[in-house]
């Protein structure tokens, strides 16, 4: 083992970490809120707007995410009114094709994840927020939206450890991404092995974090969930 | 109370010729009840008779598709689509009115994400915009008066099916309610558990709230409410003070009803 080699590698390697993080975070935060508008189109009961989202989400679950990333980056530029149109200034740059690229099936993916989670809220609650005088929009934000997400995490911890791996696709045009700049690496020296290892290492590292972060958002959001903290009293006439 | 002070006074609840259907079903033929300030209204009824759907039409959880329904002198204002069914004109004054109006769960409801004491001060710091402290203050006040001021910062997940249930009642306590609807309160609870909320509910009586209360708990009926009322396919087939009511019905049925 070339220790020193492995090394300098890693060295490297780190210095695209923050492109890695930055491709997956604001894909990922763009991606939920395309995502919560799919999933209230799902839910709102107007069948333009249900088909609409079903078809998105149909095409976009469906079609490998590489191809989606070639068709925005290499399929259309090659036509004349997006060159010439206002979108032209980010459709040009590769940073931002792969953004929109991972957003748009990020956001395919996290549809179904928050609609379950919505659909988790139980009605009862719904209607005691109703009762109460709320507004249908006081109802989503601080009953319904709660407890949507406290049900929808673990689903959606998948999902973006799923989206890191994925910007490791957004090397292919020409991001100096881990992928990118390790391909780059293996291209001078011929090293596949351990270039590759490093970088795998290097995306096992950050995701163990996500899931370690994921789960104590988890954890802080769901006391409800857990054991009490002390003992209910046993009510009268009841044994154990 | 006297038939004089009921003309004198607006009543709390008044409701007129209410109709509902639900598809073909035709669950409420018409209903005409009117609620006096401090009365409690004990609703009976089989299962399917209507009475919770009539319950939760008062605050518009069910829309009506026929009749009024006003809330101390304020008539709900109500338009009709095509096919004839209820719709609300104006969600703001459906909001206002509900927030006026207490309303008491089979299944509790509580927010489960929610302490106790966070569930209580919700509505009145969120709806009627209180002051915060005052809404604690009050709150915590309620806790002690329904028996679970231990409870304060418990989850419902954490508590009995009688504890959710005297918290549940809090919460509609804290609206300062002019009306308390109860939508068969005990049915969810062990046997065991149905007593404590009883007594809740007994010593709200005894303040003189207004109540209407949908319930298979004869005991409370025939002892607590001042009315009682006997819901039959979607109509009420009889009603009168208790004591009419459970020695001298002239319904057949409602006889039956009551000898189980």
């Amino acid at each position: 083992m070339d220790f020193a080699f492995l090394y300098e590698t890693f060295v490297t390697l780190v210095s695209a970490i923050p492109t890695t993080l930055q491709l997956a975070a604001t894909s990922v935060a763009l991606g939920t809120v395309l995502a919560l508008g799919l999933a209230l189109c799902r839910l709102s009961g107007i069948a333009p707007l249900d088909w609409f989202a079903r078809a998105y989400i149909f095409i976009f679950r469906g079609t490998p995410l590489l191809v989606q990333i070639f068709l925005i980056y290499y399929g259309l530029s090659q036509f004349r009114e997006v060159r010439r149109s206002m979108f032209w200034f980010i459709l040009r740059d590769p940073y931002w094709c792969a953004v929109i690229a991972l957003m748009l099936c990020t956001a395919a993916y996290s549809a179904e994840i928050i609609r379950g989670g919505l659909l988790s809220v139980p009605h009862g609650q719904v209607e005691a927020g109703r009762a109460s005088g709320m507004s249908r929009f006081m109802v989503f934000r601080r009953i319904v939206m709660p407890l949507a997400i406290r049900q929808s995490l673990p689903a959606y911890s998948n999902e973006i450890i799923s989206m890191v791996k994925a910007t490791s696709l957004a090397s292919i045009i020409t991001i100096m991404e881990i992928t990118g700049v390790a391909a780059k690496l293996i291209s001078e020296t011929y090293r596949a092995i351990e270039v590759f290892i490093v970088a795998g290492a290097i995306y096992l590292a950050i995701n163990f974090l996500l899931i370690r972060i994921v789960a104590l958002i988890e954890y802080r959001l769901s006391p409800h969930l857990r054991q009490a903290p002390v003992l209910p009293p046993v009510a009268a006439g009841e044994t154990r | 109370m006297t038939v004089m002070s009921n003309i004198t006074t607006t009543p709390a609840i008044e409701v007129r010729g209410l109709r509902k259907s639900f598809g073909p079903t035709e669950v409420l033929k018409g209903i005409d009840l009117t609620a006096h300030e401090g009365e409690v209204i004990s609703i009976l009824g089989s299962s399917g008779s209507g009475k919770s759907t009539m319950l939760r039409c008062i605050n518009m959880l069910e829309t009506p598709d026929a009749g009024d329904i006003s809330v101390a002198g304020e008539k709900i204002a109500l338009k009709h689509d095509a096919k004839g069914r209820g719709q609300i004109v104006d969600r703001r004054q459906v909001q206002r009115i509900r927030s006026e109006l207490g309303m008491v769960f089979q299944s509790f409801n509580l927010w489960s994400h929610k302490t106790v004491i966070e569930n209580i001060v919700e509505a009145p710091i969120h709806v009627q915009k209180r002051p915060k402290a005052e809404a604690i203050a009050e709150a915590e006040a309620l806790l002690e008066k329904v028996g679970i001021a231990d409870k304060r910062n418990h989850y419902p997940a954490h508590l009995s099916g009688g504890q959710q249930q005297r918290a549940a009642i809090a919460r509609a306590l804290a609206m300062r309610p002019k009306v308390i609807l109860f939508d068969e309160p005990t049915s969810a609870l062990d046997p065991e558990l149905v007593g404590e909320v009883l007594r809740v509910m007994r010593s709200l009586a005894d303040e003189g709230r207004t109540m209407l209360v949908v319930t298979h708990e004869m005991g409370f009926a025939r002892d607590v409410s001042s009315r009682v009322i006997f819901l039959h396919q979607g109509a009420i087939e009889e009603q009168g003070s208790p004591q009419e009511m459970f020695t001298n019905a002239q319904s057949e049925r409602f006889r039956k009803f009551i000898s189980g």
